[in-house]
């Protein structure tokens, strides 16, 4: 039977396809019918007409008998829908005004929602873009206040941690101190800088990357004397090299030494997206443990988890082994470090939550205002369909008599709200592609994963979802309440002053008053986060960012001795500086290894001399190295003086630290003069300077230190220039004044210090932008609500309006009345929206910087942008009635 | 006119044209109706035009073919022929039939006070 059923159904459909063919065919075999039925008549001796009347009497009905053959061969329910569809899109073309509006908020609203889904579902939803996501597990120790050095590991805890855990298939890592623009590619015109992490060789199987062509790094790559190998991230591949498919295996010069490509990473998987947003990666190279194993806290840790063992058993395991990893080998006191102290030991996390658990609240909010979006655009359209609905009451009262049952009415009434909605969805979805394509492309928002952003199967499901749940949203109620109203009621009801319509308007009010509350939300979030963000902006960073821009310098100071060296670099420096602070318009320049609100790094703690402290008492101050003129070049302030070309290795060894670790230090006391320990040298305070945000903006203030590049190996080597003119017009003289000196420095981008700060800010003014969007749809909407509803009422009222007048009310108090009428609406909402405000603000806290959620001044500013612009809807219809001319209105009706 | 005649019970018309074509070979649709009427003895109340809906439903299920062809008078019409499943399920369907309407009999034979 089920067999049949599935043919019957499958030819079915086949009917309902070549419907027009089937229907001609059977026109024809009726009509034939009716000639042998004719035939026979004659036959039997009646008249022509006789004949004819007899054999359609005997035939029945033929339209119905063409409906019962159609209905039992083809696909009844379909043939209903497309015939609903057909005239509802007849009805709204000749509506094409309401149509218009409807789709276009549709649009917006949806598009919205899909737009921010995508992001929720690439950020949050999705796994990693990585083989074995759900396995990797991030491990650092808990946060510090000491940078970077104290959120890694030494390559000797490194391994011992790999040997002592049972918990993992694979431990790897990479080296976290990498700087933009930090290698050097020649031999392609003039050299071009490049960004390089290394990562240990088993990095990219741990995590479950395949090669989009070559292969990964082997085991061999990371030993000591190898031949240094690289892997091009896809995207630099085809920048760089326009996607040569035979660079595998070719040598390309970096930093002056021959490196081989042993392979091109696939397009899915981008570190910089992953580890460092908002950050270019060009290449990875294969990091060489054994080199690296004195260079301190360098590599975070990331473990995939053997299959069955959970994050709990994981921390468990970690727990026990931390105690026994050495921060040195060679180095007995070093062993057990990890555990000691306030903030010793580790924290486990998923790599999933490490990479995305930041933004998670932040996601979640903007999920929840385009949801808001999306319920202020369902009662805009409940509201406009209930106002149609009105002037289409009596079409309807019409088809119910001629015999429609109610529930075809609601259906074609539901049939209207999901051809708007599905006509919103496809334009939504343009707008969507839109957002996500020119997310993709802003590679400066440090987000993560932005780049990986598409409209992918999922977002297309949550589309269909979202139609459809919002084409039944806002037309049940207008649907239900069209099929509800007593059709005589409607028949007679001709026109204005009926109760029918009064209790239309109340419901019609109710509406606008939940837009306006649901608006007022949006706005009192957008406002405290925009508030926040205002703080965050306010904040003394510790240094000026504006007219200063910074640019990597190439340095090569290798010498047979470390102190040959260092006066080999102390005189680049020195020559470099000169010439740069000669040139017109530059009115400061130094070189600092690590510029702030990047990766910074700590040496261990010294102390001040002559006083002792309990172990962990005393902070890992973060260490900077710098020239002569680099706090002039930052804008930072000194008190006490600045490094000078004379403070050298045959000098005292001098510093400069930081108020906050002044106070630390040698509370109530000026610390300049003061002498700090550190292991066996005597470091002399010279001077105290600002406190730098070194990590973040939003962060509290750390220690910090800086010793001289006279006396102090740099790693690496930002030149910092401050200049009267905008830093871009120096780029070029700029360039050629480090070229002279040495040619091999590549044409590396010259960066405004603002734009590192830009970018730390960023993920902020993101939300903070896209919350304010959302909030100035939304307020948009609301005033289309408050405009459409008063002017209804107004069209509704003209009669009493004109009669008013007749009777000597003046136009300005009819303009009185109506702008109350809509003051009265939004102050309603007003009172409804603050109280739900106060409910959500609380679900914001988390997010504000310096604001409260309650704060005062953002509510006042919401309830006077929201009555200014109610006023502004209300006004257009106040004055229409205003111009009412009674004698017209009278001899209407 | 005017005396009643029997309404058709659903299926029952399916049945009644699956046996004609069974008896007569292929037949149009105003042969299969007309047929009926006169079987039945103008006992039944037949639209003509409702026998195509229960050709296309007996077509779709593939008990019936059908082809368009000439009749004896060359006119143009559509011919429907019994298949081999269909003669299966009229065996079935009047076998069913039968006992059905064997067991409505006896019911219907009972006298009041009668037990």
């Amino acid at each position: 039977m089920h067999d049949g059923w599935v043919r019957r159904g499958a030819k079915r459909v086949k009917a309902f396809v070549h419907k027009r063919a089937l229907d001609r065919e059977l026109d024809e075999e009726m009509a034939s019918h009716l000639e042998f039925a004719i035939e026979e008549n004659l036959r039997r001796g009646m008249s022509e007409e006789e004949a004819r009347r007899r054999a359609m009497a005997e035939f029945g009905g033929v339209q119905q008998a063409r409906e019962r053959q159609r209905a039992e061969r083809g696909l009844p329910f379909l043939d209903v829908m497309a015939q609903d569809a057909r005239f509802t899109l007849r009805t709204l073309r000749r509506d094409l005004g309401f149509t218009i509006v409807a789709v276009v908020m549709l649009a917006l609203g949806i598009g919205a929602n899909v737009a921010v889904f995508s992001v929720v579902n690439t950020i949050l939803l999705r796994p990693l873009p990585l083989q074995y996501s759900k396995d990797l597990v991030w491990i650092a120790p808990p946060p510090q206040k000491c940078g970077l050095s104290c959120a890694t590991y030494s390559v000797d805890a490194y391994n011992e941690f790999k040997a002592q855990s049972r918990s993992y298939e694979d431990v790897t890592g990479y080296f976290a101190f990498s700087t933009p623009d930090n290698l050097r590619l020649t031999g392609h015109g003039e050299p071009v800088p490049v960004t390089g992490i290394e990562v240990m060789t088993n990095f990219l199987q741990t995590l479950g990357v395949q090669p989009a062509l070559g292969r990964l790094f082997t085991a061999d790559d990371g030993r000591h004397g190898a031949h240094p190998v690289v892997l091009l991230e896809n995207a630099y591949w085809k920048r760089q090299f326009a996607g040569d498919p035979a660079i595998v295996g070719k040598e390309i010069d970096l930093n002056g030494s021959p490196t081989t490509v042993v392979g091109v990473l696939p397009a899915s998987f981008d570190f910089g997206a992953v580890f460092s947003p908002g950050e270019r990666v060009d290449l990875l190279s294969a990091e060489i443990l054994d080199d690296e194993r004195l260079w301190g806290n360098i590599v975070p840790m990331i473990g995939r988890l053997k299959p069955g063992v959970t994050l709990a058993q994981a921390q468990a395991d970690a727990n026990r082994v931390v105690p026994h990893l050495c921060w040195g080998e060679r180095n007995p006191q070093s062993c057990g470090s990890y555990a000691k102290g306030p903030n010793g030991g580790m924290a486990l996390r998923t790599l999933k939550d490490y990479v995305s658990g930041r933004i998670q609240r932040s996601l979640e909010l903007l999920w929840g205002a385009v949801g808001l979006i999306l319920l202020i655009v369902c009662v805009n359209l409940s509201n406009l369909l209930l106002a149609r609905s009105a002037a289409r009451s009596k079409e309807f009262a019409m088809r119910s008599a001629l015999g429609a049952p109610r529930s075809r009415i609601v259906r074609q009434l539901l049939t209207e709200s999901l051809i708007l909605s599905a006509g919103g969805a496809a334009l939504g979805l343009g707008i969507a592609y839109g957002v996500t394509y020119w997310l993709t492309q802003a590679g400066s928002i440090a987000l993560p994963l932005l780049s990986s952003i598409r409209l992918d199967r999922a977002a297309m499901g949550w589309t269909l979802l979202v139609t459809v749940a919002t084409a039944f949203l806002f037309g049940l109620m207008p649907g239900l309440k069209m099929a509800s109203g007593s059709m005589q009621e409607a028949l007679k009801d001709s026109g204005a002053g009926a109760g029918k319509g009064l209790r239309h308007g109340r419901i019609r009010a109710a509406l606008v008053i939940s837009e306006v509350a649901l608006a007022c939300v949006l706005v009192v979030g957008a406002g405290l986060l925009l508030r926040s963000f205002l703080r965050v902006l306010d904040v003394d960073l510790g240094f000026a960012p504006d007219q200063a821009a910074s640019i990597k310098m190439d340095l090569d100071y290798s010498a047979p001795t470390a102190e040959a060296s260092v006066s080999k670099l102390s005189q680049i420096l020195q020559q470099a500086i000169a010439r740069v602070s000669a040139l017109p318009g530059v009115e400061a320049a130094g070189i600092v290894d690590y510029l702030p609100l990047g990766p910074n790094r700590s040496w261990g703690v010294p102390t001040p001399q002559g006083k002792s402290y309990s172990e962990g008492a005393l902070p890992s101050p973060l260490v900077y190295v710098c020239s002569p003129g680099y706090f002039r070049a930052m804008g930072m302030r000194v008190h006490g003086r600045d490094f000078t070309w004379d403070d050298n290795l045959k000098s005292q060894e001098v510093v400069l630290i930081n108020a906050a670790a002044a106070r630390v230090y040698w509370p109530g006391e000026d610390a300049v003069g003061k002498v700090l320990v550190s292991g066996r040298e005597q470091l002399h305070v010279i001077g105290v300077v600002d406190d730098v945000h070194a990590s973040s903006v939003e962060d509290e203030k750390g220690w910090q230190i800086y010793y001289s590049t006279l006396q102090k190996s740099p790693s690496g080597a930002q030149l910092v220039i401050r200049s009267k003119v905008p830093p871009a017009t120096l780029a070029g003289s700029v360039l050629r004044a480090l070229r002279e000196l040495n040619p091999n420095q590549p044409a590396a981008e010259f960066r405004p210090i603002r734009t590192i700060v830009d970018r730390a800010v960023s993920p902020r003014r993101f939300f903070v932008l896209l919350v304010g969007v959302f909030a100035a749809l939304g307020l948009i909407l609301a005033a289309l609500g408050i405009y459409g509803v008063i002017a209804y009422g107004v069209t509704q009222q003209t009669q009493e309006i004109g009669i008013r007048i007749a009777l000597g009310a003046s136009r300005a108090r009819v303009q009185l009345g109506v702008m109350a009428r809509t003051l009265g609406l939004v102050v309603a909402g007003l009172m409804t929206g603050t109280v739900m405000s106060l409910a959500v603000g609380r679900l914001l806290t988390s997010m504000l910087f310096g604001t409260q959620p309650t704060d005062a001044a953002t509510y006042a500013g919401m309830a006077a942008l929201l009555v200014m612009v109610a006023l502004l809807a209300g006004y257009l219809p106040a004055w229409q009635a205003s111009r009412i001319n009674p004698m017209v209105t009278l001899r209407n009706n | 006119m005017g005396e009643a005649k029997l309404d058709l019970l659903q299926g029952t018309l399916d049945l009644m044209v699956l046996q004609t074509l069974a008896a007569m070979g292929a037949q149009h649709g105003y042969g299969i109706a007309r047929r009926i009427e006169q079987v039945s003895g103008n006992e039944v109340l037949l639209n003509q035009g409702t026998i195509y809906a229960s050709l296309v439903r007996l077509q779709q299920r593939g008990w019936i073919d059908a082809a368009w062809g000439t009749s004896e008078n060359n006119r143009k019409a559509k011919f429907y022929t019994i298949t081999k499943r269909g003669r299966k399920q009229l065996a079935e369907d009047a076998a069913h039939w039968q006992r059905l309407s064997a067991v409505m009999g006896r019911v219907m034979e009972q006298v009041p006070g009668d037990r």
